[in-house]
């Protein structure tokens, strides 16, 4: 892989509290390129935290330190707000988990994707409400005109997600950060949402960090897979590689999944050990 | 072959956008209907309680009227004139149809009708009211909104104590210190009372709310004294008014800046000014206008112990001097002026939120 578009080397994520600093990332290295890469792990692993950070939202006293963040090729580590803001939204984007929660009840769709177009690309109300409609069509919206003129609580889950791929993709940034992008969607509009982002990202030529607890979603629509546990990445493979996975963490998680190909009479649950807390460097294989 | 009306498959569907505007409107219609419907409701609700006291009390309204040394006849004759022979529903419902007419009686105490009375004394309480309200959003909104983005902050520490002061000081003591310190020592406002001496009575009576009334005389002198008057007892229940809305408004806003869209908002890359007050804070209009609402309709009940350090003739004065001379009908005309107040606040602010807030229904 040539000039990545993200690369992070020992990243590390703290938050001062009563018994001591609680480390939530503890030294993560990636590089991200023009490619799709799943990062996959339970809730307080560190996964989200990790897209925060790169974002520049971990907020105080929240502390972030790493030995490398460039973006393409230069530093955004600890940037001053400023610099970081005109990064944000421009450069590097994010999709939530919810649209019921992520996007402003009060102000209209149009409103709120003319709203990042607008800051920018500097153009004026009227370039960015075609902006706005293209990427509404984009997104395959049917009726671009009336969803423009809506609320975020008169359309539906699926498309309310749509909406904000739409409005975090209109000042074209080369990264997008997708955290659990269909945790709260529907299994039916599920696909076809990721199959809208898929084909968005893949067009533009962006880099995409899919932030999942699905492993079988990962494994379907991304080209390499981090798995972390406990704000470290301990095993780092390509997507097709998935069930040949070496780190017992992620074959525990692969075994504890229902399978479609052959009769399980009982799930495996998974035994954590505490020697997967501190090991590095993660397991490689085929990345 | 000419095509007509009626003819020719589906007509066209509206044009191609149903919109959701009309739909909105016509829902927005109905709604005003059922917002008019409880307005009526709980107006007559309040009647019904005022009638209620006004029987219930024991102080008998025909002593007062024909006095201690009547005869049985004159009594019986003043007795049936006020209908009190009639059984409870008719004069409940006369009692209503003077109410309506603006007739609530004759205050024994001053010797007026009490609708006059009230007319009085009610602008000077709303003049008081609404510019201590108004000094309360206009510092209170902010302080609360800085407070909450800058959490823990100098802001915010100084609105803590400004709004814990607020709470625990006794009003009469600040407003007597106010008086000695900016009337009596530095001579920088207006004494008691609305007026100087020699402006009392020379702007013609409009509104009866004199700032606005010498506004209209364009009477500068006299708007300039009634201001100097005015503005001690207005920052004073400000000052109140400030404590309570600056606490609710950083405590509404703490609960929007957590939320996602907030987070949404910061990752388009918008300013955190932006992120404030063009995000989190249309968010909070809905609930903050309630308890302004709530706030001024508290000061228009009129604050008794501020009247009254300021002499000035306002409802709260007047309905308790009334209370303390058992002058029911002053009492009572008072009652429903205020309840009447607080019925229309709550109408305006139910309005607002459904120009407001896109979800309301």
């Amino acid at each position: 892989m040539s000039d990545p578009l993200l690369s992070i080397r020992d990243l590390r994520v703290s938050f001062p509290t009563r018994s001591g600093l609680f480390q939530a990332v503890r030294g993560v290295s990636f590089d991200l390129g023009r490619e799709r890469l799943g990062v996959v792990g339970e809730s307080g692993s560190g996964k989200s935290m990790t897209g925060r950070a790169i974002l520049g939202l971990v907020r105080p006293p929240g502390k972030v330190t790493a030995e490398r963040m460039d973006l393409g090729g230069q530093s955004i580590l600890n940037l001053p707000e400023s610099k970081m803001r005109a990064l944000r939204g421009a450069r590097i984007s994010m999709v939530m988990q919810d649209p019921k929660f992520s996007l402003n009840p009060v102000m209209t769709v149009g409103q709120q994707i003319m709203e990042s177009y607008r800051l920018h690309s500097g153009q004026g109300g009227r370039a960015a409400r075609d902006k706005a409609l293209d990427m509404l069509r984009a997104v395959q919206i049917r009726d671009p005109e009336r969803v423009f003129d809506a609320y975020p609580h008169e359309v539906s889950g699926g498309m309310g997600q749509r909406i904000m791929i739409a409005m975090m993709l209109a000042p074209d940034p080369e990264i997008l950060i997708a955290d659990e992008p269909t945790s709260a969607l529907d299994v039916s509009v599920r696909n076809e949402v990721l199959r809208i982002m898929d084909k968005l990202v893949t067009e533009r030529g962006m880099g995409l960090i899919f932030i999942s607890h699905d492993l079988n979603l990962v494994a379907q629509f991304c080209d390499r897979v981090l798995i972390m546990y406990a704000g470290q990445v301990v095993e780092e493979l390509a997507a097709k590689d998935l069930h040949n996975a070496r780190h017992p963490y992620t074959q525990g998680l692969l075994n504890s999944l229902p399978r479609l190909d052959h009769q399980v009479d009982r799930l495996a649950v998974l035994q954590r050990q505490d020697s997967w807390r501190d090991q590095t460097p993660p397991l490689r294989s085929g990345a | 072959m000419v095509k007509t009306p009626g003819q020719g498959g589906l007509p066209p569907v509206n044009g191609g956008a149903p919109g959701f505007g009309r739909i909105r409107l016509r829902r927005r219609a109905k709604n005003v209907g059922g917002v008019a419907l409880s307005l009526v409701l709980t107006l007559l609700g309040l009647l019904l309680v005022t009638f209620i006291i006004g029987r219930v009390m024991p102080i008998d309204p025909v002593l007062k009227v024909v006095g201690e040394r009547a005869t049985q006849a004159q009594y019986d004759a003043a007795y049936q004139a006020m209908g009190l022979d009639k059984p409870l529903w008719q004069q409940f419902l006369r009692y209503m149809a003077e109410v309506l007419r603006g007739d609530f009686g004759r205050s024994i105490s001053t010797g007026h009708p009490v609708i006059d009375d009230l007319k009085r004394v009610f602008p000077a309480t709303f003049e008081l009211a609404a510019l201590g309200t108004l000094i309360g959003v206009f510092v209170g909104v902010p302080l609360g909104v800085i407070a909450a983005a800058r959490r823990g902050g100098w802001i915010d520490q100084i609105a803590r104590v400004v709004a814990l002061v607020g709470y625990s000081m006794p009003i009469f003591w600040l407003g007597l210190m106010g008086l000695l310190l900016f009337y009596g020592i530095l001579g920088w406002v207006g004494g008691p009372g609305r007026q100087g001496i020699i402006y009392d009575g020379m702007v013609p009576t409009v509104t009866g709310m004199i700032l606005i009334d010498s506004l209209l005389a364009s009477d500068w002198g006299a708007f300039r004294d009634a201001f100097s008057h005015i503005i001690l007892p207005a920052s004073l229940l400000g000052y109140f008014s400030l404590a309570y809305i600056s606490r609710m408004t950083r405590s509404f806003m703490l609960e929007q800046l957590s939320a996602e869209y907030v987070t949404t908002a910061r990752v388009k890359g918008l300013s955190e000014r932006r992120v404030i007050w063009g995000h989190a804070f249309r968010n909070i209009l809905v609930p903050l206008i309630t308890v302004i609402a709530l706030s001024f309709g508290g000061l228009l009940e009129g604050s008794v112990l501020t009247e009254i350090v300021f002499s000035w003739p306002g409802i709260g004065q007047y309905i308790t001097k009334a209370l303390l001379a058992g002058d029911m009908n002053a009492v009572l005309g008072g009652t429903v002026l205020v309840g009447t107040c607080f019925v229309l606040l709550n109408l305006i602010s139910d309005i607002l939120y459904r120009v407001l807030d896109p979800r309301a229904k």
